[in-house]
């Protein structure tokens, strides 16, 4: 019986650890989707990116990965605005049969992206050997007579707990600063915006690159803990989409929650069902957040808002 | 004149193998035959009815599974696939139409995305079924590449006129209808849930006997490559974006540069396997400059070059 919790909660603490990762990955593609209504499925592809520069100034420079967290994002900031600018503002006004010509557009951009990362870098499998990898804090350590050992390991740890500081700070952010307020003003309605005098265009740049700097965030607190291949890219973003679904389209609540409901599952699909059927786990739950819950959970939370 | 094009098209193509091609351009020309179906069905439902689909690769992926499957468990001919995968190819179709076509625009686009990909895993899982990532090997028909090429002409003929019956018929004005405004259709009274259901199936099955062909031409498939977003979903998407959207000679345009673009740079020295970089380049190129494809956009493109003679 023992053992049976122990696996449970060790199960549950590493779906939690994992959750806060991919909120954070959820939260740029939400914001960039609640404000500007773009489905960026070159999103995962832009981590991959901030990953290798992250892998790169630790093995040229000897730059620990979370140190790369002021240099990674901010550089990704760049990229972002320049390919809103440049790619996706002008195919919003092209006239098309196909209405979503912008979502065939970003995974153009990612395939260009992945591609380069395999001529540059070659689809090798790479890691940041950083010393404190497989260090953990263990439970028996701090109660003796524990009757099931339970770990935390630290870079997981450390990455959890950055990755909600960079919530926190986004939110204040969001709800503070006039930029912040500018941004979800667009979201909320993009006309009413521009008639009070909001750079609406800008703040589109801006939503992108600041979606592009907060999925680098992810990919920094990633690394010491991952693997890194070209190829990386698209399954996070297939991960990002489905934590944002789950969430509730732009919602900053529920990607939080989405990306942590999410982590949890898929540990625990892992766990008593089969390491292969994670994905498949991952992909159930958004088909039946879309068919039954089509508003997220943050309909959810806003119906009990609403009630009270 | 432009009524007999396909027929002469058709004609020209049948002639082919008698002026004595090499294999290698043999093998081309079923590629491009191949994609092209796959591009034909695409379009039915996201160049005509408008609803676009990240997913076809599940619908390829199974043609083809049927085709192996019957084969490795049945011990009959792989043939069997293009009959068989139409009850599963259209089943699965009716149920992923189940899901997907209450949802719109951006939601679909994710939903056929993420069903795609859960076939594909669930396939790599199965290994008592499918043998998972090791994959099935079976034996082939022919060691000539004719017969295979006349089998995927007829079944790309089949499609053209069946795409071609459905646009032109009152079908076809009710898919364009949806495409334009779902909203305004269905307060005319026209029933969206079926009409979007009957495209999605017939572009389906289409799609299955892509895969089913597949299987039979190369004699080797794996979930990785028969399931691929990249390499199916995607790639069905590019042959339709870059030849012309709700257009029928598009996807056909869209197969021949796409699998000559794709032989010609895969020659090339250095980029080798990274040569989707440049596929991406020209999806990128195509829907800024040519949101259409070449087909559907002839008229811009023919203007730039009467701008550029003149100015010469």
């Amino acid at each position: 019986m023992w053992v049976q919790l122990e696996v449970f909660l060790q199960t549950l603490i590493s779906g939690v650890l994992l959750g806060g990762l991919y909120a954070l990955i959820g939260l740029g593609m939400t914001l960039i989707l609640g404000v500007m209504k773009i489905i960026n499925l070159t999103h995962g592809q832009l981590m991959m990116v901030a990953m290798y520069v992250a892998y790169w100034l630790f093995t040229l420079f000897h730059i620990d990965p979370y140190v790369s967290l002021l240099i990674a994002p901010p550089l990704l900031f760049l990229l972002g605005m320049f390919l809103q600018k440049t790619l996706i503002n002008p195919v919003l006004r092209v006239e098309s049969i196909l209405p979503h010509n912008q979502v065939i557009l970003t995974v153009g951009i990612g395939m260009v992206l992945q591609n380069m990362a395999t001529i540059f870098f070659t689809s090798d499998y790479k890691s940041t050997p950083v010393d404190y990898a497989t260090d953990a804090w263990y439970l028996s350590d701090y109660w003796k007579d524990a009757p099931f050992e339970l770990s935390l390991s630290y870079p997981w740890t450390v990455s959890f707990l950055l990755a909600v500081g960079i919530t926190t700070a986004l939110w204040f952010f969001l709800a503070k600063t006039d930029t912040g307020k500018s941004i979800r003003a667009t979201a909320q309605d993009r006309d009413a915006a521009a008639l009070m005098g909001v750079n609406v265009g800008l703040m589109r740049v801006i939503t992108f690159g600041l979606g592009s700097a907060l999925v680098a965030a992810a990919g920094c607190l990633f690394i010491p803990i991952y693997y890194l291949f070209p190829a990386l890219g698209s399954q996070f973003t297939l991960i990002a989409f489905v934590i944002t679904i789950l969430g509730g389209l732009g919602s900053t609540m529920g990607a939080i929650l989405g990306g942590l409901i999410l982590g949890i599952f898929e540990s625990m699909t892992a766990t008593y069902v089969g390491m292969g059927w994670a994905p498949v786990g991952r992909f159930a739950i958004f088909v039946a957040a879309l068919v039954f819950l089509p508003g997220g959970v943050a309909s959810l939370l806003k119906r009990k808002a609403v009630t009270k | 004149m432009k009524r007999s094009a396909p027929l002469i098209v058709l004609a020209g193509m049948a002639a082919l193998p008698f002026l004595g091609l090499s294999s290698y351009v043999m093998h081309l020309l079923i590629l491009v035959i191949m994609w092209s179906v796959s591009g034909m069905a695409w379009n039915l439902l996201g160049g005509y009815t408008g609803q676009v689909s990240f997913g076809h690769a599940a619908f390829f992926g199974l043609g083809a599974y049927c085709a192996g499957l019957a084969s490795f468990h049945l011990n009959i001919s792989a043939w069997y696939g293009f009959p068989l995968s139409i009850p599963f190819v259209a089943a699965t179709a009716l149920v992923m139409g189940l899901i997907v076509l209450r949802l719109r625009g951006p939601y679909f686009v994710l939903a056929t995305l993420a069903l795609g990909e859960i076939m594909r895993i669930t396939a790599e899982n199965l290994t008592d079924l499918t043998q998972g990532n090791l994959g099935i090997m079976i034996q082939r028909t022919w060691v000539e590449k004719t017969g295979y090429y006349y089998v995927i002409l007829a079944v790309a003929a089949l499609t053209f006129w069946v795409v071609k019956l459905l646009a032109e018929s009152r079908w076809g004005y009710y898919f364009v209808a949806i495409r334009e405004d779902q909203d305004a259709a269905e307060s005319l009274g026209i029933n969206t849930t079926l009409y979007k259901t009957v495209a999605l199936t017939v572009s389906a099955v289409i799609t299955g006997f892509s895969g089913a062909f597949y299987m039979n031409y190369m004699g080797y498939i794996d979930p990785q490559v028969v399931f691929s977003l990249g390499d199916i979903s995607i790639l069905t998407i590019m042959v339709v974006m870059v030849g012309g959207v709700a257009t029928y000679w598009g996807p056909v345009v869209g197969a021949v540069i796409m699998v000559l673009l794709a032989e010609v740079i895969r020659s090339l020295p250095y980029v080798g396997t990274a040569y989707q970089t440049l596929f991406g380049v020209l999806l990128i190129v195509i829907i800024i400059y040519l949101p259409n494809g070449l087909v559907g956009d002839r008229q811009t493109l023919a203007r730039l070059f009467k701008k550029k003679g003149a100015a010469v």
